[in-house]
Formats: C-alpha cells, sequence, structure tokens
C-alpha cells in the first residue's frame, strides 16, 4: 500500500529526511574524540578516585574466597537467623549453599556474594541520603526522577560502553554498572517512604518545636524504614540479576560461567550457575523481608 | 507557673497561592463566596479577635469547615496567617523567628490532635516523653515526668505497650499525657475528643476538667459539639464561616443565643445543666432562713436537692454564704424548659 502511495507523493513524504550520513559521521566521530580525549585527560583522577574502592572490593573477595567454607556458612547462617528469626529461612541458607558446594560453585558464589555486597553497600551509601533529600523538595525530585527514569529504562548494555570507556574493564567497572543498575529503587523507595509518612504525625513533631533534623531521625526516617527496607530488598535483587550482564566487562563468579555457557551452549552449567543464583536471590530476599517485617511489629499488634 | 492571656487580634487566613494579594479587598467587606468564585481563594478566617483568658479553658466551636481548626493552628503558627496578630506575654507569635518559635513551640505549648498523632513506632512511654526529647532533656529525667503522667491519665501498666495495641480512649490519653509531659503553659485540644465514644468522651472530659482544677493551665479546646464545649468551657467562642459569631460564657450564650444558628443549636441543650442559680434567682424577701445553695449551682442539680429535702423554696447565698437571692421550684422548672421563642427559632432579643 505505502509503495503505492509512494508513487504519487514528492519522495520527502515518503523517505524520513534523516540528516545525510557525512553530517552524521562528524558528530559520532567528534562526540566519541571528545569522550575519549576527556577519559585520557582526566584517567589519573578516576583511577585515584575508584582506587579505594578496588582495594575494599579486592579485600572483600579474598576474604570471602579465604574463608573457610563452614565458617562462612555458620556466620551467613548467623545473620539469617538475626535478621529473620526464622528457622525455616535459616534451614533454606543452609540447603542453598550446601547445594552450591556440592556443584563446585562456592568459590565462584563467594566472588559473585563479594560484588553483591560491595555494590549494594554503595547504592545504600548513594541511594538513601538522595532519597531524603529528593523527599524534602519538590524541585529535587523534579530534576532526579526523569534520571532515574532513564537509568531504569536504558538497556544496560548501553551504558556499559562509557563505563568502559571511562573506568576500563574489571570488578571495578563492573560494581559501578551494578550500582547504576541497582541504585533507582533505593532512591524511589527512600523518598517514597519519607512523602507516606502520616501528615498528622509530621505535624504533630512540628507542634512540639521539633527541628528539620530532629523530625528526620526521630519521625521520618523511624516510619519510612519498611519502605526503605523494600528498596535495600530490591536493590540486593537487581544486583544479583546485574552481576550476570556485568561479567561482560569482566566480572568474575558466577557471571562469567553463565557467560561461558551462553556462547558455548552449555545447557548443565548455565543452569546451575542460574540456579545457585537464584538460590541467593531468594535467601537474601527471605532474610531481608523478615528483617523489614520484624521492623514493623508495632504495626502488627492491633487493638481487638 | 502564672497563666497569661492569649489574645487574637484581627486575624485573617485567606487559603491558596497568593492570599495576601485579597487581604484589602476582603477587609474592605469582599465576601467568602465572592472571594472564592472570582478569584479561587478560600476565606479560612475572617477578622477574628478572641480574648483567651489565662488559667481557663476557652472553647472554640463551630461545625466542619467553619475554620476551628485553622484558628487552633494559627496559636502555634502551624499556619500562616495572613493578616492579623496573636499575642502571648505581649509577644506576637506571628513575628516570631524560626527559632524562636521552635522554643515557643517546646516550652509554651503542647498540642493533642484528633487522630492522636502518636508514633506508632514508639511504646506509651516513648511517647509520652517525645516532647521532652525534643527538648533535650536526657532519657533518665524525662521517663520519670513521662510515668507520673501516665499514671495521672490512669494507663499505668500500659507503659510499654504500642499505640495500636490500645483503644481510642487509651490512645487519646497518651496523647493527653505527652502534651502535659511538656509542662507547657498553653494546651491546645484540637477536637481532642471527637474520635471518641460518648462515654469515652464524658470519661475523658472529666480527666481533663481535674487536671485542669489542679493546673490551670490556659487550655483552648476545639470541639463540634455544643455539649462539650458548655461542660468545659469557662468561656465559649462559636464560629462560623470562618467568623466568631458569638462569645461569652456558656449562660450567655444558652440564654442570649446572638442569631437564628446559635439558637437552634441551642435548643438541643440540657438548659438544666447550664444555667446557674443566680441567673434566675428573684430578690431576696421575707427572712433568709430556709434550704441555702451557692449561686454557682446548676439548675439541675438545684432541683434534685431541692425535691429530696421536700423544699419548693431556696435561699441563693454568694461564694461567702451572704444570702443573696431566692428560687423555687416554679422559677427553676420555667428556666429548664427550653423557651417557644428558640422552638420557632425566632431570634431571641431578651
Amino acid at each position: 500500500m505505502a509503495s503505492t502511495l509512494c508513487n504519487y507523493l514528492p519522495e520527502l513524504m515518503c523517505k524520513f529526511p534523516a540528516i545525510d550520513g557525512t553530517t552524521m559521521r562528524v558528530a559520532r566521530k567528534s562526540i566519541d574524540d571528545s569522550f575519549k580525549g576527556f577519559v585520557r585527560a582526566y584517567g589519573n583522577v578516576i583511577d585515584a578516585v575508584t582506587h579505594p574502592l578496588q582495594l575494599f572490593l579486592n579485600w572483600l573477595e579474598a576474604l570471602f574466597v579465604s574463608t573457610p567454607w563452614f565458617v562462612f556458612l555458620a556466620v551467613m547462617v548467623l545473620i539469617v537467623y538475626y535478621a529473620s528469626r526464622n528457622m525455616r529461612i535459616v534451614a533454606l541458607t543452609i540447603i542453598g549453599m550446601l547445594f552450591i558446594g556440592f556443584v563446585g560453585l562456592w568459590e565462584d558464589t563467594m566472588v559473585t556474594l563479594a560484588i553483591v555486597t560491595v555494590s549494594t553497600l554503595l547504592a545504600i551509601i548513594i541511594g538513601i541520603p538522595l532519597g531524603i533529600l529528593m523527599a524534602r523538595s519538590d524541585r529535587a525530585q523534579s530534576i532526579i526522577n526523569p534520571i532515574l527514569d532513564v537509568m531504569q529504562t536504558m538497556p544496560s548494555f548501553v551504558y556499559l560502553i562509557p563505563v568502559v570507556m571511562v573506568f576500563g574493564i574489571g570488578k571495578v567497572p563492573g560494581v559501578i554498572a551494578v550500582v547504576i543498575y541497582a541504585v533507582p529503587p533505593m532512591i524511589r523507595l527512600t523518598n517514597l517512604g519519607i512523602r507516606l509518612v502520616d501528615r498528622e504525625v509530621l505535624e504533630a513533631a512540628d507542634a512540639f518545636g521539633s527541628s528539620p533534623r530532629q523530625k528526620l531521625i526521630n519521625v521520618q526516617i523511624p516510619l519510612a524504614l519498611p519502605t526503605v527496607m523494600a528498596g535495600i530488598n530490591q536493590t540486593i535483587m537487581m544486583s544479583l540479576a546485574m552481576v550476570v550482564v556485568a561479567s561482560m566487562i569482566g566480572v568474575g563468579g558466577l557471571g562469567k560461567n553463565v557467560l561461558q555457557a551462553i556462547s558455548n551452549q552449555f545447557l548443565t552449567i548455565g543452569f546451575l550457575n542460574g540456579f545457585a543464583l537464584v538460590a541467593i536471590a531468594i535467601i537474601f530476599d527471605r532474610a531481608s523481608q523478615a528483617y523489614g517485617k520484624r521492623l514493623q511489629r508495632h504495626t502488627e499488634v492491633v487493638h481487638g | 507557673m502564672a497563666s497569661h492571656d492569649i489574645e487574637i487580634r484581627n486575624l485573617y487566613k485567606i487559603f491558596g497561592p497568593n492570599g495576601g494579594a485579597f487581604i484589602d479587598q476582603v477587609k474592605a467587606g469582599m465576601s467568602k463566596s465572592e472571594l472564592n468564585e472570582t478569584h479561587g481563594h478560600v476565606l479560612g478566617l475572617k477578622d477574628i479577635n478572641i480574648e483567651m483568658p489565662g488559667g481557663g479553658i476557652t472553647v472554640v466551636m463551630g461545625l466542619s469547615g467553619s475554620g476551628k481548626s485553622t484558628l487552633i493552628r494559627h496559636i502555634n503558627r502551624l499556619i500562616e496567617p495572613t493578616s492579623g496578630e496573636v499575642l502571648y506575654d505581649g509577644v506576637d507569635v506571628c513575628q516570631m523567628s524560626p527559632l524562636e518559635l521552635r522554643e515557643f513551640r517546646r516550652h509554651k505549648t503542647a498540642m493533642v490532635f484528633q487522630k492522636f498523632a502518636l508514633l506508632p513506632h514508639r511504646t506509651v512511654l516513648e511517647n509520652t516523653v517525645y516532647g521532652l526529647d525534643i527538648q533535650g532533656i536526657p532519657r533518665s529525667k524525662s521517663e520519670e515526668i513521662g510515668r507520673r503522667w501516665i499514671d495521672r491519665v490512669g494507663l499505668s501498666g500500659f507503659e510499654g505497650h504500642y499505640p495500636n495495641q490500645l483503644s481510642g480512649g487509651m490512645q487519646q490519653r497518651v496523647g493527653l499525657a505527652r502534651a502535659l509531659s511538656n509542662d507547657a503553659d498553653i494546651l491546645l485540644m484540637d477536637e481532642a475528643y471527637s474520635a471518641l465514644d460518648p462515654l469515652i468522651r464524658v470519661d475523658m472530659q472529666t480527666v481533663l476538667l481535674d487536671i485542669q482544677q489542679e493546673l490551670k493551665k490556659t487550655v483552648v479546646f476545639i470541639t463540634h459539639d455544643l455539649d462539650e464545649a458548655l461542660r468545659l468551657g469557662d468561656k465559649i467562642a462559636i464560629l462560623r464561616d470562618g467568623e466568631v459569631i458569638q462569645q461569652g460564657s456558656g449562660q450567655d450564650i444558652v440564654l442570649q443565643p446572638a442569631d437564628d444558628y446559635i439558637s437552634a443549636f441551642v435548643k438541643e441543650v440540657n438548659r438544666g445543666r447550664v444555667i446557674r442559680l443566680d441567673t434566675i434567682m428573684g430578690p431576696l424577701t421575707g427572712t433568709a432562713e430556709g434550704l441555702a445553695m451557692p449561686g454557682g449551682t446548676v439548675l439541675e442539680a438545684a432541683a434534685r436537692i431541692m425535691t429530696d429535702a421536700r423544699q419548693s423554696s431556696a435561699v441563693v447565698t454568694n461564694d461567702g454564704g451572704t444570702p443573696i437571692g431566692r428560687v423555687d421550684l416554679q422559677q427553676i422548672i420555667a428556666a429548664m424548659v427550653t423557651p417557644k421563642s428558640h422552638e420557632d427559632k425566632q431570634i431571641a432579643a431578651e
């Protein structure tokens, strides 16, 4: 149909008047070159800034990998127990981790855990203050929100490109990519949690003469905590998902195995590593959710 | 602590993005509906002038939308006025800097809210000491104060409970204990008992009256319930559409309602519990012998005492016990019955 219609129409209306190839090529080249130039010029600065992160990451990875498996498992069980106070989740943790060990993925799992831990910590450190800022200022919210929209919808492969150009290949750029992917829910849910705090309670805080800081610490953060915990949970889940993609830029661990399995059609290896990730994800999810629920104990005991 | 008056002078509040721009027009007589239709702004309060006596309970009464909650929020400036003054100790609250205002709220005022506004993650005791936390008083000291007030409002044994575990009435006791712990001179009660069951409400009114007898705070009490207003108020101001239409003692309002609107309210009131003997007594005739009652006795109580004593007439005395007049049952009953004029909703211009 369209082709017949085009017989009668001027070309301009049938073929979209795109910028011509030469101009496009020049533009592309100049943007790419200036970006590369920027990276080259500030390479030392970037390295200096990311160096502490590199050291911390290496240290944590070495710690996780070199700790005897039963010690690590015991510590993990203790943490899960104190977070959830739930024996079923503890049992789930033991079974999951033993499965991972038996199929020979313990060491890779430790590497992945180290990266996820660092990424989640970074996401929390960045996300909570930004969320608080957003909750306090509508202006900040109107600026940050569209940025978060872009971060969440931009295909992760696309922003791997500038990350690699700036930070190169390896663990640190991997962590940065993971944080970019995992931080939006942390920011959004912190903002939401604070904004949802009952207006009447805030008014009471004002009426008793709270300073903005006292209001934040005594009222807003404690009441937003369940929502913030949901944000932390989401961040952990998204870090685990992104670790696989980040293996494309040199992050080791389970993700690397998955990547190899994809390129070589290793069905079993692919699924084993996939299930290992699922096991960790479920453990983290259940433990952090149970912890979030425990924080809301006061809302559960209702006057009959 | 000596109590001081709160004086509200020429207070106006116009809600809307640009309220200040219309203040002159409103002062020149623009009506609420005209302001809303032509400029999209809402007139919240119009030329409010009330003196709230220190050490007494001033009740601001009005139906929803009358501006009563807006008015009480001007006293601690939770709402900024468009124009006017709120004076306490000769200082205009509306002119205070943010820091002065914070100090004023911390030490001079305490507030009780309709929906309690307790912190759900804090226990009863922790909620009670909230105001003291804000003042920076260490827990070691504040908990003692908190426990004393929890005991005073009848919640001993519930210190460790969370608000969710308590009934509405008990939650409001926590709200009251929290406000009293502040030891502030001004107690602001924003429809504090409106959310409670009738029986519990009366119970809480008694708690407030008991405590007030002891503490003599300057209480501002907001309600939409005339019976509550008459029971609690040393002074009552009635608000309608953001304007004060009558203020005075409970008796003034019951006996001389300013307009149809108030008479419509007043006709449902149990007059026997409001009107005092010294208002209706006749001159002292003959000897001052027989049953004697103080002039402050309300009619219902007087009628009960007289019927119990099988007397049809009694002597009214002043505070010092000197006879100042005489009443008989006939007068008492006549005064307790709602006058025909109020039934007909005519203006009672007595």
